[in-house]
């Protein structure tokens, strides 16, 4: 399967889709109680995409976004990728390290690191998430930030892929504040073959 | 105003003058280009990987430096180009995210870069203009009337090479 994900069968991904649910409820939990805010998510989506089209998915690739990108370690590889727009971001910043709405225009070095800490904690939850279906431990490395184009941000996580075949299994839920201004997309992307992994250890190969 | 034809990623497309080629958002992929300044035929290739030797046959060429390069050379060949005389230009190929243990996996722009202009030496076409490495993401456009390779980015400024 690892060479054709282009065939998962419903039953597969309803449980990928759960496993979605529940790590960014977690993750969205986390985030909720650091900013003292009501996040809103929606329900996950499951798709198989070609390679060339996951731009789309969060507004075209040269739509200008902040990433935080960390590896994932253990019996499943994968890569996870939380994207924000730029002024998302922004404002998440300003709730953060307490400024007024609308103070950060760029991100200096402590934005970045504040974060990066914010991509450690929702990974660890949703990676948690993961752990308590599937009884697959994984361990997430140090972030890495990056603000630039869509396009060229996806293309870390895509180029490991594109290796293997010319899909992507993406595994993608949109986060809200309540008063819209964050909008976040949380995306898991496992390598070829941990996709088989985790579906074996769930019982629906 | 002239036909803009975009690129996605792992394609490629030619066409001939007035038409632009146009590829957004490149990272540690190459936006490679071929003029033939003579018939205004040229090309734009958007690569993600350096070579297709650990490839299965039934995968898309186009994401690979070798394949993709040889398949547009042949198909601009067909138009009327005349292999003699095409340049070639690229941009892209950079690491965006620093990590402290860069995996060679991370070092993917590097080598793709190194890939295509090795495709390209190994088929006598001279590399013209060059802007890669760096750490931010590049969208690529060239102008087939003037074979003008124009290279935007976010906060890095423009440049035409």
């Amino acid at each position: 399967m690892s060479d054709d994900i282009a065939s998962l069968s419903p039953a597969q991904k309803d449980v990928l889709k759960e496993i979605g649910n529940v790590g960014a409820g977690n993750s969205a939990t986390a985030l909720s109680q650091i900013i003292n805010r009501r996040i809103d998510m929606d329900v996950p989506r499951v798709s198989i995409v070609p390679l060339s089209e996951v731009p789309e998915l969060v507004g075209g690739p040269d739509n200008m976004v902040v990433g935080v990108f960390l590896r994932v370690y253990g019996k499943a590889p994968s890569n996870i990728l939380f994207l924000m727009p730029k002024e998302s971001a922004f404002y998440l910043v300003d709730m953060l390290m307490g400024k007024r709405t609308g103070d950060t225009k760029n991100l200096d070095f402590m934005d970045e690191s504040a974060l990066m800490e914010i991509g450690n904690i929702l990974s660890g939850a949703y990676l948690n998430a993961l752990y308590s279906f599937t009884n697959i431990s994984l361990l997430p490395s140090i972030p890495a930030l990056a603000m630039d184009m869509a396009g060229a941000i996806l293309s870390v996580v895509l180029v490991q892929l594109g290796q293997m075949g010319d899909h992507a299994l993406v595994i993608e839920t949109e986060f809200k504040t309540d008063d819209d201004g964050i909008r976040g997309h949380f995306f898991l992307v496992p390598d070829s073959g941990s996709l088989e992994i985790i579906l074996s250890a769930v019982g629906v190969e | 105003m002239p036909e803009l034809i975009k690129v996605g990623m792992a394609d490629y497309k030619v066409g001939r003058a007035p038409a632009i080629l146009i590829s957004y958002g490149l990272g540690s992929c190459i936006g490679i280009s071929l003029y033939d300044p003579q018939t205004k035929i040229g090309g734009l290739l958007h690569i993600m990987l350096p070579d297709s030797s650990k490839s299965r046959s039934s995968e898309n060429r186009n994401k690979f430096a070798d394949t993709g390069v040889a398949d547009m050379l042949d198909e601009m060949i067909k138009m009327g180009a005349v292999k003699s005389r095409i340049l070639a230009k690229l941009a892209g190929g950079s690491q965006m995210f620093a990590f402290a243990n860069a995996t060679e996996l991370m070092r993917v722009g590097f080598r793709n870069a190194a890939a295509a202009k090795e495709v390209l030496s190994r088929l006598s076409i001279p590399v013209v203009g060059e802007d890669t490495g760096g750490n931010y993401g590049r969208t690529v456009q060239i102008d087939l009337s003037d074979g003008v390779y124009k290279v935007k980015t976010i906060d890095k400024g423009d440049k035409e090479i």
